[in-house]
């Protein structure tokens, strides 16, 4: 059911389901999660990381015989989608790490994916196999062939079943199109085309054409010098195919249309919340940047993660926005000590429940945040190995901000900067979402009666 | 994790010492805090040069907030005052607790008024040799700068150092530009020798090695040896060599 995070008569409680991943108290870099996507129908959810993997897990099929338990999740596909590589023009390293990974609608019975590192775009195809011809006329079952001359009669092979496979085949390769790093891809809702979007240029893709591309959007100054502003995220209208949106650092979102001309460099919306001139210090900017830019499933919102809130904006009110949630607000007397560690460039995605009703939002410490946009009430829970006992009710956690600190509750100065929850996904139908805490994947499901 | 140092001593519990704005520059406090700021960004724009190329929105918005400090200080005449402040080693250890700093504005004085940052001064576009920055006093101009790399600013003539301040951010930003070239012809393009100097002291790095690829060019001249953060810098020069030569036969 689509249960919102709190109807009136009872809050939703989230319980552990799985965790995915190793226990080592050192976490190999490789290993550590990039990006998490389900797919349209969440019978399946990727996941890239920073060694250039992508696994893919499935959803069981509900047992019969255990109704309380929920289909799990396991590991369907793993492929290596991208390798490390060296730019020798410019003497610097392409790095292999997945930055996002987007599903296509399924249209036969194989799952096809989109997955990018910094530079490169690849379409994989990942398909079943259970199957497999036998009985060859020209070769044996070993696969040599045969002597043409030793074959004295024909027959018709036949298909037998064999043990499923799964493979993934690299279909398409986009390269050669980003000279800056890659941010954001996107599939256009006329499923024929999408974008790629680095620091100052978008481009749009055809599936079907390789070896071309369409700049849409360019920002790069003639003068590099001159360069006050970049390209942050990028997103397609989940249903005007002519629409997008795109974030920057200024902590500004353009809509375009492309209708209007090849090269959106108007936009056709301009959204931006005036700043306020008394609260402005040497970090506004910085943590005006936004992170993460989100079409609601409905098409008539965009969410925008900045570092230390969420906003849900009108797609037509263009001068504020619409909501404004304080995600660690806490942080706010810290920006020094946290720009000095560099994790004010921190890029935290967000993202919206299959109704829109509730959205979520990852922070320090393990800890991921959500928010009713209904009730206003909103909830911080932790992925964690503690809390990690099958069908244990998450607890709320609490972030102390000074003064006498409770039992349950932890002060800022003792959470954890290097457990960051920087990815998180929702199912787009259910109450089921998926965590990735460094190289940990953690699946929550709500509390089944 | 957090920086612990100089407490708000002249601001602790006192509201009402947020007087005028005089009163708050009397406070060193907040400059310290500015200018400890200011270091640690220049350090985090230069340590930039990795293997991989640097992420360009992190540097932007480095490169933004040294500009912000940067137009206020001139804006205060405060870029006066560096000249008589200590110059010690600006190491991150020395950093002060910056709680002003994250104060906003509001809170720290009433009616200061920080200025938004204006695009980059475009005298700087081109001719880097050039000293166009008159705002700025030639003598203090050096100490930004200075406190990072102290032993190697002494031995410059400070006459060249006008405007090095603002010709390091504009060569910081060079450098990640030429990193990400956008085209063949990027890569040809003329490179001002001073300029590569100028970024090899900045950055202070005055390593020996070049890439492999590089060696069979030693019979064309290279202003400094290489250095890791200005390898790319030294490969354009030998590629123009290279192009000159070739364009000559």
């Amino acid at each position: 059911s689509l249960a919102g995070f709190g109807n009136l008569m009872q809050d939703v409680l989230w319980c552990f389901s799985q965790v995915k991943g190793t226990i080592d108290i050192g976490v190999t870099e490789a290993d550590i999660i990039s990006t998490v996507e389900f797919n349209h129908t969440g019978e399946l959810l990727a996941t890239g990381d920073k060694g250039g993997r992508v696994v893919i897990f499935q959803r069981e099929q509900e047992s019969k015989h255990q109704p309380h338990r929920r289909g799990e999740y396991n590991v369907y596909s793993t492929f290596q989608s991208h390798e490390p590589e060296f730019d020798y023009l410019k003497s610097l390293e392409i790095e292999e790490k997945i930055n996002k990974i987007r599903w296509l609608p399924q249209q036969n019975a194989a799952y096809f994916l989109l997955s990018t590192n910094d530079k490169t775009v690849k379409l994989w195809k990942v398909s079943e196999r259970d199957k497999r011809p036998e009985g060859y006329n020209l070769k044996d079952e070993d696969g040599r062939l045969r002597d043409p001359s030793m074959i004295t009669m024909l027959r018709v092979p036949v298909l037998r079943p064999m043990d499923l496979m799964v493979e993934a085949t690299p279909r398409r390769v986009f390269a050669n199109a980003h000279t800056y790093h890659i941010n954001s891809i996107s599939v256009n809702s006329d499923y024929e085309t999408y974008m790629s979007a680095d620091d100052l240029r978008i481009n749009l893709w055809n599936f079907e054409i390789t070896n071309q591309s369409f700049n849409i959007v360019d920002i790069k100054p003639a003068n590099m010098e001159e360069l006050t502003e970049v390209i942050t995220a990028a997103e397609f209208h989940p249903h005007h195919c002519n629409t997008f949106v795109y974030s920057s650092s200024k902590g500004t979102i353009r809509l375009c249309d492309m209708r209007t001309s090849a090269l959106c460099d108007r936009h056709a919306k301009f959204f931006e919340e005036p700043e306020d001139p008394s609260n402005r210090s040497f970090f506004s900017e910085i943590i005006s940047s936004i992170s993460d830019v989100k079409f609601s499933h409905s098409g008539r919102y965009i969410m925008t993660r900045d570092y230390l809130t969420v906003k849900v904006w009108d797609l037509n009110m263009e001068n504020r926005p619409m909501e404004t949630y304080q995600v660690h607000d806490y942080l706010r007397s810290k920006l020094c000590s946290l720009y000095e560690n560099d994790c004010i460039f921190d890029k935290f995605e967000c993202v919206w429940n299959g109704s829109d009703s509730v959205i979520m939002t990852g922070s320090y410490n393990n800890f991921f945040r959500m928010f009713d946009r209904n009730t206003k009430r909103d909830v911080t829970l932790e992925a964690s190995r503690e809390n990690s006992k099958p069908r244990a009710i998450l607890k709320p956690r609490k972030v102390c901000v000074g003064g006498k600190r409770r039992k349950d509750e932890i002060s800022v100065d003792s959470l954890d900067f290097s457990k960051k929850i920087l990815h998180t996904a929702w199912h787009p139908s259910e109450n089921i979402i998926a965590v990735a805490a460094t190289n940990n994947l953690y699946i929550f499901q709500d509390k089944v009666n | 994790m957090f920086v612990r140092g100089l407490k708000r001593k002249c601001f602790d519990g006192e509201e009402d010492i947020e007087g005028t704005l005089a009163g708050i520059k009397a406070i060193p406090s907040y400059n310290l805090q500015r200018q400890s700021l200011l270091d640690m960004s220049l350090v985090k724009l230069q340590l930039c040069h990795m293997l991989v190329e640097p992420n360009l929105c992190r540097s932007v918005l480095i490169a933004n907030t040294v500009r912000q400090i940067q137009e206020e200080m001139t804006q205060d005449g405060t870029w006066q005052m560096i000249n008589t402040q200590s110059t010690g080693q600006a190491s991150l250890d020395r950093l002060v607790s910056t709680d002003i700093l994250c104060r906003s504005s509001r809170e720290q004085a009433e009616g200061k008024h920080v200025p938004g940052y204006s695009t980059f001064n475009k005298d700087f576009e081109g001719d880097q040799a050039q000293d166009s920055l008159e705002t700025m006093s030639t003598a203090s101009s050096v100490q930004a700068p200075r406190n990072l790399q102290s032993n190697v600013w002494e031995m410059e003539n400070p006459q060249e150092n006008k405007g090095n301040f603002q010709k390091s951010l504009d060569q910081i930003f060079e450098t990640l530009e030429n990193k990400s070239p956008n085209s063949v012809e990027d890569l040809f393009s003329e490179v001002d020798n001073s300029y590569y100097d100028l970024d090899t002291m900045l950055t202070g790095m005055m390593s020996n090695t070049k890439t492999g690829h590089c060696d069979g060019l030693e019979t064309f001249s290279s202003p400094t040896t290489a250095t890791s953060s200005s390898n790319c810098k030294s490969d354009l020069n030998e590629l123009d060599h290279i192009v000159e030569i070739l364009v000559e036969s």
